[in-house]
């Protein structure tokens, strides 16, 4: 019997640990360990953080799934991976510390004949100071949709402040806040959501709305930008990203880099190397990514972190590292089979993998700060590259150690996003974008990076539509409710 | 087209970034909840995306 460890629960790990098991059956032994007792939708909480949902719609408990599945589920959080055993005995193992069922605090060895890395990020908001509580926690200045809790905190602030704006004025700032941050996607759905919920409430004109962003130009979304067919051009997302906030009457600070975060202040500083502060009643600030904090040791009890991790904490796998400047970037630097270079048996996936680069420009301010989105790694990406790790993961387990493995490299693949722009059956809206492939492929596609025939956008109620059906969707297929398999990644 | 809202013009500031882009006219707001329209939409786009994931994988 083979022993498979899955690190993590998110939308990666949970779609390895669950199609692992499907495929591997009772002859094999699937194990999950992630700290959270319940799987996160977690596109849908930016409509908790306006209060268009509540935290349990967006949520559900992960040990009843996992018993049906028959996957052991450890709720603990992965400290460290020993690939070679210790001195005692070769099988590699990783010790975990619990996080719930009953055993808070207590540590343990879990063997592995394979290990899948799929932890996810560390929210890292004391990066920025003022960003966190200097604990590694959200601070008290600002808000963060990143998980259902602080979505549901988000909501009970911004509540008080659309209940404010009936009498005085007032104003809000959503973006990212460091100049390594990702996920710009989060922070432009959650601007538009509370222009949304303002106008509903009729406070629109009380109510001042600024982006602060990392991006260089409007519409990078940390895949320097793409470009739409519409009336006969090739249009850059730039165009279609200004437009949306010039007609929702919200203003843009672009190329920042947050530096410093007080009650009600936001310092920052611009790629052109000027600083300023930007005021605020409300503020969501997205934080930059790190890794969880793995360490790693030999057989002899060294740390062998460093071999296994880049510096930012994310694991490194079969991507090419080398340092080079934008222009020799290639779409071949990115990984195909995320198995790492040193131990076969170890893969990673979803944002646990670190990328070779960014895929945006990197660009510093004259004081050298840098300032640029990171790649994003998250949705349909870590779901499709969490079913082709399990399944190179079950070949080899059946066929040995010459088993093909399984390809899913982010230059060749698309990605479909759906970003809510506010919620309503028949008044909603959200902008339906799709990209082929998510990492330009100049070579392949001179200019633009990108097939336009496969990558498209356009905004409307369709696009709520079928946002709000894809919840319904991935949680349904997330719960491996009958059927499951048939719903894509 | 009662319901249209005429007046994103307001928040275009001459020789700002606000004047460099493109605006939707109220043809195009209209239609973006026009419900009709919209379910042609709808289904277009689910064809579009599916694709897209079938390439994918």
């Amino acid at each position: 019997m083979a022993k498979v460890v899955v690190m993590g629960g998110g939308v990666s790990g949970h779609t390895a640990a669950t199609f692992a098991k499907k495929w591997l059956g009772d002859e094999h032994e699937v194990i999950v360990v992630t700290p959270n007792s319940q799987w996160n939708w977690i596109p849908s909480n930016i409509w908790v953080g306006v209060g268009q949902m509540k935290k349990e719609d967006v949520v559900f408990p992960l040990a009843p799934v996992y018993e049906k599945a028959g996957i052991v589920y450890k709720q603990a959080k992965a400290v460290s991976i020993h690939p070679e055993g210790k001195e005692d005995s070769d099988t590699p193992y990783i010790t975990i510390e619990y996080t719930g069922q009953g055993k808070q605090g207590q540590t343990e060895e879990v063997e592995y004949d394979y290990l899948i890395n799929a932890t996810g990020p560390k929210l890292n908001f004391d990066a920025t100071p003022g960003l966190g509580d200097g604990n590694g926690q959200l601070g008290p200045h600002t808000v963060s949709v990143c998980t259902a809790d602080h979505a549901v905190h988000a909501n009970n602030e911004l509540q008080q402040i659309l209940e404010k704006a009936k009498t005085e004025k007032l104003k809000v700032l959503v973006g990212t806040g460091h100049g390594m941050c990702t996920c710009q996607g989060a922070a432009f759905e959650y601007i538009f959501n509370i222009d949304h919920e303002a106008r509903k409430a009729g406070v629109r004109d009380n109510l001042e709305i600024k982006w602060i962003s990392n991006e260089s130009f409007m519409g990078d979304f940390g895949i320097g930008g793409l470009h739409l067919k519409r009336g006969g051009y090739a249009a850059s997302s730039k165009l279609f990203a200004e437009s949306l906030f010039v007609e929702r009457g919200v203003d843009w600070l672009i190329g920042a880099h947050v530096s410093k975060v007080e009650e009600g202040k936001a310092h920052y500083e611009l790629l052109d190397g000027s600083e300023g502060v930007e005021e605020f009643d409300f503020a969501m600030l997205i934080p930059p990514f790190a890794g969880v904090g793995l360490k790693a040791y030999a057989k002899d009890g060294s740390d062998i972190t460093d071999e296994l991790f880049a510096p930012n904490g994310f694991m490194k796998v079969d991507a090419d590292y080398t340092q080079k400047p934008y222009e020799e970037w290639k779409a071949s630097d990115w990984p195909r089979t995320y198995q790492t270079p040193k131990y076969e048996n170890i893969f990673a996936c979803g944002i646990a993998f670190a990328p070779p680069h960014s895929i945006s420009k990197p660009m510093k301010s004259p004081k050298g700060t840098p300032i640029f989105p990171t790649p994003p790694r998250t949705g349909m990406p870590a779901g499709i590259i969490g079913k082709a790790v399990a399944h190179s993961v079950c070949d080899l387990i059946k066929e040995g150690s010459s088993a093909h493995l399984h390809e899913a490299s982010m230059a060749e693949m698309g990605a479909a996003c759906v970003a809510s722009a506010g919620k309503g059956l028949t008044d909603g809206q959200a902008a339906a974008l799709t990209v082929y492939p998510v990492v330009p492929d100049f070579e392949k596609y001179p200019g633009i990076g990108r097939d336009l025939d496969y990558t498209f956008g356009e905004i409307g109620l369709a696009g709520h539509w079928i946002k709000h059906i894809l919840h319904h969707m991935f949680i349904y297929k997330a719960k491996l409710n009958p059927g499951w398999t048939l719903i894509p990644e | 087209m009662a319901n249209v809202d005429h007046s994103i013009e307001k928040n275009i500031k001459p020789y700002e970034p606000s004047f460099e882009t493109m605006v939707p006219t109220p043809f195009v707001k209209f239609m973006r909840t026009c419900l009709i329209w919209q379910f042609i939409r709808f289904l277009v786009i689910n064809v579009k995306m599916l694709l897209v994931v079938q390439k994918s994988h």
